[in-house]
């Protein structure tokens, strides 16, 4: 069974981005970028079923400006065995991504799509959804354990209140919660090795998906700042303010 | 046109979230109808008739939605779309699994975790973490979106909606195992006035029963940090944080958390944030209204006591 990854290059989940003067979107010049740290955990897990042998090859694929092929390398390193590049400046929507990759999907007959369950930029948590609404397929969202057993899927979701489990026939999509795995990191033999593994650059117009335009981002603002707070002294000095000052206990 | 809500529900309790969804619909327009898909489910319709602003509940009760499965959950939806300008669900573990679901199946985009009405097509929601909001207008025809309840009021429950059965009953290739529910006599942390929340400064899982006593005292609901998860000292679905739930709670006490980007996404808008941490550096302190510069193995037994 073949596992397509789709990774997404985002800004360092460790770095506070700002807003633009003109309201118009984030200001990523010159920001550290990485893999979309859930698309790591992703790759991981596919890695670590190519290892146990449910899975024959892990292929990943990417969307966007010849940037991304920086992370499509990241993930080679980490045991992808080859990548695919969409080339394209335009920022889409997770819609138009899922019927990208919904062509992607079918001409490489995967068996398993796993994602990350959210990228930390836009926040949506919708691609692997739509993917598998449009290919029909179920889905697994917010995977916490995954098994695979002949031509089936086992899945352990994160849900509000605790731990469901779900089985599912394949093909299917899965997401990937923080706590599926721990990812490795990459050596530097595998970095090298990474470089000389297949990268296929194609264009949106190869897949002859036609995309849509859906929304307008009309603005975008900081959120507004806290008033400053104060610091005090002692717990009674502490219940004290919650209750004459505050008066939330 | 009108709005469908999906109502979130465990077959017996309409969860809070819904009538808080309800309340973001009435910032769209005024016909509501309220979707509750379960198995066995009267006693969630009795509640969810009686939300204000709801004037019909469509009831679809067969055991194949027991476990509210994306994928027929999702073909059942579609099966009502023609009359939806709208289609809404709390931003909840099954909202979020649900919704884009929706959404794809309607060839329309989905707007997430929206925490302002600015129109009936216009709306607002952030991005990175908390760190800015988007201001998106949808092009599509139907509108698909989940809403932050922490950003929207409870709907009041006066109202006597009209009950509408559905019969369509869609078997969905994905089956239900088993669940494992985490078990506390606390409230829910999504409705809680107040959260108690330690961080990996806990040291430990027994440590915890200190915040406990606090949360118990203040009739507080307990939260975690990613860190304290991690470390195993509480089950996940205690985390408060960008990838666990997001909280806005009257009063948020802080204790051993240092205040990392991804956990102040889950918690920033409470009305009253405190913190306890004995690192005055930490970066809890520049969000907090009250900090307290404090080891806390001493200052919450002294808190409790006090109470």
């Amino acid at each position: 069974m073949k596992v397509l990854v789709p990774v997404k290059r985002v800004v360092d989940a460790n770095v506070k981005v700002r807003v633009k003067a003109d309201n118009t979107n984030v200001d990523t010049a010159n920001l550290k970028m990485a893999l979309n740290p859930f698309c790591e955990i992703a790759v991981e897990e596919a890695v670590r079923l190519k290892e146990a042998g449910s899975a024959t090859e892990v292929v990943v694929v990417s969307i966007g400006t010849k940037a991304v092929q920086e992370q499509l390398r990241t993930a080679m390193a980490l045991g992808a065995d080859r990548a695919i590049h969409i080339e394209t400046d335009e920022e889409l929507v997770p819609l138009s991504i899922a019927k990208l990759l919904l062509a992607i999907q079918q001409k490489e007959q995967a068996g398993l799509v796993i994602f990350g369950k959210q990228s930390i930029d836009g926040d949506n948590n919708q691609t692997g959804q739509m993917l598998a609404a449009l290919a029909g397929m179920p889905q697994a969202t917010f995977a916490s354990e995954l098994k695979i057993d002949a031509n089936n899927a086992t899945v352990t979701r994160e849900v509000d209140g605790g731990l469901q489990t779900l089985t599912m026939p394949l093909p299917a999509v899965v997401t990937v919660d923080l706590r599926l795995n721990e990812p490795r990191y990459a050596s530097l033999p595998n970095i090298m090795k990474a470089k000389r593994k297949p990268l296929d650059v194609i264009t949106m117009a190869d897949l002859g998906v036609s995309l849509k335009e859906h929304q307008k981002v009309l603005k975008v603002t900081p959120p507004s700042e806290r008033k400053a707070g104060i610091m005090v002294a002692s717990v009674e000095e502490l219940i004290e303010k919650l209750k004459t000052e505050a008066k939330v206990i | 046109m009108a709005i469908l809500v999906l109502a979130e529900h465990d077959n017996t309790h309409l969860k809070l979230d819904t009538a808080k969804v309800v309340s973001a619909a009435k910032a769209i327009g005024t016909e509501i109808h309220l979707l509750v898909a379960g198995f066995e489910c009267a006693e969630v319709v009795t509640f969810a008739k009686a939300l204000d602003g709801v004037s019909k509940v469509l009831v679809a009760d067969a055991a194949v939605y027991q476990a509210q499965l994306a994928e027929n959950l999702a073909a059942l939806v579609l099966t009502l779309a023609d009359d939806y300008e709208h289609i809404l669900s709390a931003a909840s573990s099954v909202g979020k699994d649900t919704l884009p679901r929706i959404a794809a199946l309607l060839d329309v985009s989905q707007i997430s975790e929206v925490v302002a009405v600015v129109s009936n097509d216009t709306f607002v929601r952030p991005i990175y973490a908390g760190n800015a909001l988007a201001t998106v207008q949808s092009l599509d025809s139907k509108k698909v979106m989940t809403v932050r309840s922490s950003a929207f009021d409870v709907a009041a429950s006066s109202g006597n909606a009209d009950v509408v059965t559905l019969t369509q009953v869609i078997e969905a290739k994905t089956a239900f195992v088993s669940q494992e529910l985490t078990v506390s006599a606390r409230p829910e942390l999504g409705s809680a006035g107040i959260i108690v929340s330690g961080g990996r400064g806990m040291g430990s899982s027994e440590n915890f029963a200190l915040l406990e006593t606090l949360a118990d005292k203040l009739g507080a609901a307990v939260g975690a940090s990613r860190a304290a998860v991690d470390a195993g000292f509480v089950p996940n679905d205690l985390q408060v944080g960008q990838t666990g739930k997001i909280v806005a709670p009257d009063l948020y006490i802080a204790v051993g958390i240092s205040g990392a980007i991804q956990h102040l996404a889950g918690m920033k808008d409470s009305k009253v944030i405190v913190a306890i941490n004995k690192d005055p550096e930490a970066p809890i302190f520049q969000v907090a209204d009250y900090g307290l510069e404090a080891d806390l193995f001493e200052a919450v037994p002294a808190l409790s006591n006090l109470l």
